[in-house]
């Protein structure tokens, strides 16, 4: 039985080659599908920008506008991130490490402004003072309604940070503050920057919140000039002008946070850090909570309640709320469905043959981050007026628009749980016995189901409380929950304006609530392994 | 039961080629170890043989039915072989009854061919456990009654017991032995840890460099391995100068009879002056005083340093002959001698040239 020793000669390179590389083809397909619905609307806001020459685009560019919208968009932006990285910081210290007391209350009631559409806080605000104008209402309205996009994963990194090293720094002769300062706040530096991220990507996209308190950035400069002015290329040159802006703050996230998140230098259990007793001081944090969620959500739904009490029911067509509900959720479901199918292939293709190519995919798929959703609907308009105009204006073309805008979303959703099906335990399957497909089902699905649902769950809130592209792409005649509050609060009808909000909020707090509960469990369980 | 054929089996990732031409024979109902390093290309073989990985040259011959060459890949599901990856990957959403019942007909996932196995196995009470709440040992269980469910043609098991700690594994290894046994399962074991390997196997495959080196039953991979390398892989081992004469080696320790060849063999290239390895086990060691001369073929020499493991002891001695360097010998617990002790040394053949 001693080893042979025939010659063995290698194999050929080309049957090396076929060996290989088995690209599963259908889910290649998919992503790349899913890298072109993304291409899509940017090309084509390219296109059209250019379409009329470039000394035409450059003029375009070069005008006083474009300087007053930056300058706009900018000292929003820094003032409102700033605000809400201060607010998101002290809250999230006081509930994970203080001795506050009812803090599973507060991190309930610091979460929920989320829930709420920007515009209809917006609402909420100037419906009760209507003198609410200009930057300063613009800065505190959009402070309060995106500070939880701080809060969340800031909350989160202080409640998985390990006790150790703060304990090592005071070891080390650091007060309190220093060490707070030099270990801590490096630590959750990561989640601080992605959610300052998110905060300056929504203040350039947000449209509806800025036009009721008539502040004019980008996005509602862009949105007047082709709903109004009709002139598409002017909006386009702006949308490049936007996309850039949004290009830039990722970049500098990129670059400030660096490669740095999730290191770990010590090995072993992690050890909960002590909270810090608060004793008489309690009330300062307590007064300064409080008056968040008073201002965040208790005067949105005041406003709400009130205007709800006063516009009256009976005045109200209950028929033209149940067609609104109806088309809300219909364009939202069928944007979740379709975001998914395309997520599931990216995430899958990225995880299992990791490449470069792959990799760039799924960079793509997170494109629509710095794409606001009016340049995604200005792009998708343009695409089907010149080459495909029997979907101009069609439902498919508003879901498809919600499924591009929410694209991340359904990514980040998905590989939530990828990692729980292995393709060993697909290889394993099959050893037993069943099919491709017979373990698709039986292994694979069951596994990544709860990542689909939550794709689906971010995907259909965020549709169903979307207003910019909605406004742009809707079906003639079709009313979603959004454009008849829309339409009602622009005429000043908040009484009638206020059930359509109330559905939205309803649409999206539930599920933003269960959402919150999920993240703040799966912290124990995580650690516990 | 099919004899499991593997022939000029070529495989290379991104880093170069793990498989070189491996030939391998497995015959019907026997337990065959594949031995080697870790990252030596044994698990490569083994998703190979089983259908998720495909070759880039060569063939995989089950029972005379062609499972892979240039022209045929047949589906891992086709291929009717059972396979226990290393940390067992049950199915985390499916209780202990539905793994194992995973590859069962439909009617037969709840019946009593499950219960059956489970009770083979020994963890009839946990059919309703899930995978999570089972300890270890457990889990390697439940992957192999799994495996074993669809009745294999060949049975792959990758390193099944290096996940255990070090106390369950001699149990669980044991249990697993006797069950694959009862079973008469043709078998695969991959493994790096040679004790292992030499214990638990009819025959043993070693692994390196991409192709099988020796094939042989346990003894004989010890007592004549095919060079210096696997000798000392294998176990410790001392080399020693020896003159060839015939069937005899002359060495310092006096004339020693060489091994016989396993056949086919040449032999005839080792008459003259080369190194014969003889195993710690093959030297006898005797406290002297010093004074009484040493007799024929013993070898005065001083204890250097002493290993005790409890159940045997493993002498380093300096020989008082220069010819031979350090000899290590391995003698029972009560022969643990001090460094310092006068001893005489004797060994026994027959001895291997390497």
């Amino acid at each position: 039985m001693g080893a042979t020793a025939t010659e063995s000669r290698p194999p050929s390179l080309a049957r090396a080659w076929s060996a290989r590389g088995r690209w599963p083809l259908g889910t290649l397909a998919g992503a790349l599908l899913a890298a072109g619905l993304v291409l899509l609307p940017l090309a084509f806001v390219v296109v059209e920008a250019l379409h009329p020459g470039f000394g035409e685009a450059r003029r375009l560019l070069l005008r006083h506008t474009v300087a007053v919208l930056l300058w706009n968009t900018a000292r929003l932006a820094v003032a409102c991130t700033l605000l809400c990285a201060v607010l998101g910081i002290g809250a999230a210290w006081c509930v994970e490490r203080s001795s506050l007391p009812a803090r599973r209350l507060w991190a309930v009631l610091l979460v929920l402004p989320l829930g709420i559409p920007d515009f209809v806080i917006g609402f909420g605000w100037v419906s009760i003072a209507p003198g609410l104008r200009g930057y300063p209402a613009a800065v505190m309205i959009m402070t309060l309604s995106l500070y939880p996009l701080v809060y969340l994963p800031v909350a989160s990194s202080l409640r998985h940070l390990d006790g150790s090293l703060e304990e090592a720094a005071r070891s080390l002769g650091l007060g309190p503050w220093r060490a707070f300062t030099r270990v801590t706040l490096r630590q959750i530096r990561p989640a601080l920057l992605g959610g300052c991220l998110l905060v300056a990507l929504a203040l350039m996209a947000e449209y509806g919140a800025f036009e009721i308190v008539e502040y004019r950035t980008f996005t509602v400069a862009i949105f007047t000039q082709f709903q109004l002015g009709f002139d598409t290329a002017a909006a386009c040159v702006l949308s490049l002008v936007l996309v850039a802006l949004s290009v830039a703050v990722l970049a500098g996230e990129l670059a400030l946070s660096g490669p740095a998140d999730g290191r770990r230098s010590t090995r072993g259990p992690r050890r909960p850090a002590p909270r810090v007793r608060l004793g008489r001081l309690v009330a300062l944090p307590l007064a300064g909570l409080a008056s968040v969620a008073a201002l965040a959500l208790g005067v949105p739904v005041g406003a709400l309640v009130y205007w709800l009490i006063q516009g009256g029911s009976s005045t109200l067509p209950a028929t033209s709320v149940g067609a609104a509900i109806g088309h809300t959720a219909a364009y939202s479901a069928g944007a979740a469905a379709l975001a998914t199918a395309l997520a599931l292939p990216v995430v899958m293709l990225v995880t299992r043959h990791r490449n470069r190519f792959t990799v760039l995919l799924e960079r793509l798929s997170y494109l629509p981050m710095a794409l606001p959703g009016v340049v995604v609907a200005l792009g998708l308009v343009s695409f089907t007026i010149n080459h495909a105009f029997a979907l101009y204006q069609s439902s498919l073309e508003l879901i498809v628009a919600y499924a591009i805008l929410f694209l991340p979303l359904a990514v980040v959703g998905v590989r939530s749980s990828i990692g729980a099906a292995p393709e060993r335990l697909e290889e394993i399957g099959r050893s037993l016995g069943a099919g491709r497909i017979a373990v698709w089902r039986r292994v694979t699905l069951p596994l990544i189901a709860p990542g689909l649902a939550v794709a689906f769950a971010l995907v259909f809130i965020s549709s169903a409380t979307e207003l910019t592209a909605t406004l742009l792409l809707r079906p003639t005649g079709v009313n979603t929950l959004a454009t008849r509050f829309w339409a009602y609060t622009s005429e000043l009808s908040y009484g009638s304006a206020a059930p359509y909000a109330a559905m939205m909020v309803a649409v999206s707090a539930v599920p933003a609530y269960l959402i919150s509960r999920r993240v703040s469990r799966a912290a124990p369980a995580e650690a516990s392994r | 039961m099919s004899q499991l054929r593997v022939q000029d089996l070529w495989k290379s990732y991104d880093e170069g080629p793990v498989l070189r031409g491996l030939d391998l024979v497995v015959e019907p109902g026997a337990l065959t170890a594949v031995l080697g390093p870790s990252g030596c290309g044994k698990t490569t073989l083994l998703r190979v043989i089983a259908g998720f990985e495909r070759a880039e040259q060569g063939e995989v011959v089950l029972g005379g039915r062609t499972l892979e060459n240039e022209h045929v890949n047949v589906a891992p599901e086709k291929r009717g072989i059972g396979y226990v990856p290393q940390e067992g990957a049950l199915f985390p959403h499916l209780s202990v009854e539905a793994n194992v019942g995973f590859g069962l007909p439909r009617r037969e996932r709840r019946g009593a061919v499950v219960s059956e196995l489970l009770e083979m196995v020994g963890i009839a009470g946990l059919a309703k456990r899930l995978p999570h709440e089972l300890s270890g040992g457990e889990q390697q269980r439940v992957a192999l009654a799994r495996a074993l469910a669809r009745k294999p043609h060949v049975l792959l098991l990758d390193e099944p017991f290096s996940s255990l700690d070090a106390s369950l594994r001699g149990i669980v290894r044991e249990e697993v032995h006797q069950l694959l046994r009862e079973q008469g399962a043709t078998t695969v074991l991959v493994t790096h840890d040679q004790e292992e390997a030499l214990s638990l196997a009819d025959s043993v495959a070693v692994l390196r460099g991409g192709r099988i080196v020796q094939h042989a039953v346990p003894s004989e991979l010890y007592e004549a391995p095919v060079d210096h390398e696997l000798a000392t892989f294998l176990g410790a081992v001392n080399l020693i100068d020896a003159e060839i004469e015939g069937a005899t080696a002359r060495t310092p320790l006096g004339p020693l009879a060489l091994r016989e060849r396993p056949q086919g063999e040449p032999s005839g290239d080792t008459a003259g002056a080369t190194l014969v390895m003889v195993r710690p086990e093959q030297l006898e060691i005797h406290p002297s005083d010093g004074a009484a001369a040493a007799g024929p073929g013993e070898l005065p020499g001083r204890v250097e340093e002493c290993r005790y493991y409890g159940h045997d002891a493993l002498l380093k001695i300096r020989p008082d002959d220069p010819r031979v360097t350090v000899l290590l010998a391995r003698v029972h617990g009560e022969l643990a001698l001090p460094a310092g002790a006068q001893v005489t040394i004797a060994a026994h053949g027959p001895v291997s040239v390497v």
